[in-house]
């Protein structure tokens, strides 16, 4: 029985069976709408996150599977101090999977551990979100053709953001890509993903302002930059136009340069650009429900 | 000088850096066992300035030596039989150890999970790195507790 606890727990191939797999699923829907029939998924929702958990519970409704779960930890027994490895040993005569959200790192492993079912980790703090990875994954290579061969910018609080950092690890497994970072000197990719891109002989560069690298780019990750993270008003006053995504700035890049975002967009990418046909954030919250139905059948081992 | 004679049968660890000695002598259980025990402070070494030493007189299986590794592998085993040293170990980085460090990332679940083992993995040997297994915290002196 597999788990997902991390985006690199698949090698690559097996990475590249599940992208096919989500692919045909993508041309074929209704060749899986009865996949999962009799099965169902639990979510474990101990803090609230609507987008990964409607994704998980659309992803197994597509299937012909059944959910149920609970959105937040005071609806479930943690309010009355129940333990992870108590929870899930129940939620395992319950439910044939289970997809876990919990702020507390490393909680979905602890329940894998003890878990009679496969454990999906749906986010564990700031410590690892493996299905908006693979989600990011299936964008770039349904959209590009292919995962390597390209230059990409990840633009915004490269500090902090675990989708950035997740992607970099996962991305460094394919080969010929150039990294781009654009972010506020505080905010600047942590130096041991330096240090192990330099390990790697991987090309990067950094950036202050994006206006002066989006003309190289093939691919735009975008991320929100958070006032709460400067250490005084007047820098985030003096910086965050930088990181605002706007057609002015669209007019400078590649006539077939995406934009990504892992969504929810604040006010990073400008309205404007929504209608802009290299705009791919919101497709990719439907590629990130066919790699989730992907994921469930490739753990519940069901072939169709 | 302080002279502390030979001990027939057991171990000498050396080369222990000075002012470690009592924590090894806790952390190695020594304290449970019914047996002599030489705890040696800011012994004169030509190698170190100085060290401290530890003599021990019991079953060299009695000892944990991947505590020992992962508390300082530089420290010398030596096995003791009929007052001559019969053997020397290597020590070598243990791959996990187990409830032997604390997690101190308040984020971590080891903070709320009930009996929960706390245990980091050796995730870079050239580098000697240990990271929790759950949270992948890196362990250092300012992050975890003895």
């Amino acid at each position: 029985m597999r788990h997902l606890m991390n985006p690199l727990d698949f090698t690559v191939e097996e990475l590249d069976r599940l992208f096919d797999l989500a692919d045909d699923i993508a041309a074929d829907p209704s060749k899986y709408a009865h996949a999962c029939a009799g099965k169902k998924l639990a979510t474990c929702f101990y803090e609230p996150s609507t987008r990964t958990r409607l994704s998980f519970e659309a992803a197994m409704l597509n299937l012909g599977g059944s959910v149920l779960g609970f959105s937040d930890a005071a609806s479930s027994s943690a309010s009355k101090g129940e333990s992870v490895s108590d929870t899930i040993r129940i939620i395992s005569c319950y439910a044939d999977i289970c997809a876990m959200r919990h702020p507390k790192e490393g909680a979905p492993m602890v329940a894998a551990s003890r878990s009679g079912i496969p454990v999906i980790n749906a986010g564990d703090g700031g410590h690892q979100h493996p299905t908006q990875t693979l989600t990011d994954l299936l964008t770039i290579r349904s959209l590009k053709g292919r995962l390597g061969g390209f230059t990409i910018g990840l633009c915004g609080d490269l500090k902090f953001g675990r989708t950035v950092h997740s992607l970099i690890a996962a991305l460094l497994r394919y080969s010929d890509i150039r990294f781009i970072f654009i972010s506020p000197p505080e905010l600047k990719v942590p130096d041991y993903i330096t240090d192990q891109l330099r390990e790697q002989g991987v090309k990067y560069e950094e950036f202050i302002r994006l206006e002066d690298c989006i003309a190289d780019l093939d691919l735009l990750y975008m991320t929100r930059v958070q006032r709460e993270r400067f250490f005084n008003e007047e820098d985030y006053v003096r910086l965050k136009d930088f990181y605002i995504l706007n057609n002015e700035k669209m007019a400078l890049a590649r006539e077939d340069m995406l934009v990504l975002h892992p969504l929810p967009r604040v006010n990073e990418i400008s309205v404007e650009v929504d209608d802009d046909p290299r705009a791919v954030y919101f497709k990719q919250a439907q590629y990130g429900i066919y790699v989730r139905m992907a994921l469930i059948l490739t753990l519940l081992e069901i072939k169709v | 000088m302080l002279n502390v004679g030979k001990i027939e049968e057991g171990f000498v660890l050396d080369h222990i850096e000075a002012g470690k000695s009592l924590s090894i002598y806790h952390h190695l259980q020594l304290d449970k066992l019914d047996c002599t025990v030489a705890i040696i402070k800011n012994a004169r070494s030509n190698k170190m300035g100085k060290k401290d030493i530890l003599k021990v007189e019991c079953d060299i299986d009695t000892l944990d030596l991947d505590v020992l590794a992962f508390i300082d592998h530089n420290i010398t085993v030596n096995v003791i039989k009929d007052g001559e040293i019969v053997d020397k170990k290597v020590l070598t980085l243990p791959k996990e150890i187990r409830n032997i460090i604390k997690c101190r990332n308040p984020r971590c679940i080891t903070s709320i999970e009930q009996e929960l083992p706390h245990i980091f993995v050796l995730a870079d040997e050239q580098k000697e790195i240990y990271r929790c297994k759950y949270c992948e915290e890196k362990a250092s002196e300012s992050t975890y507790a003895w």
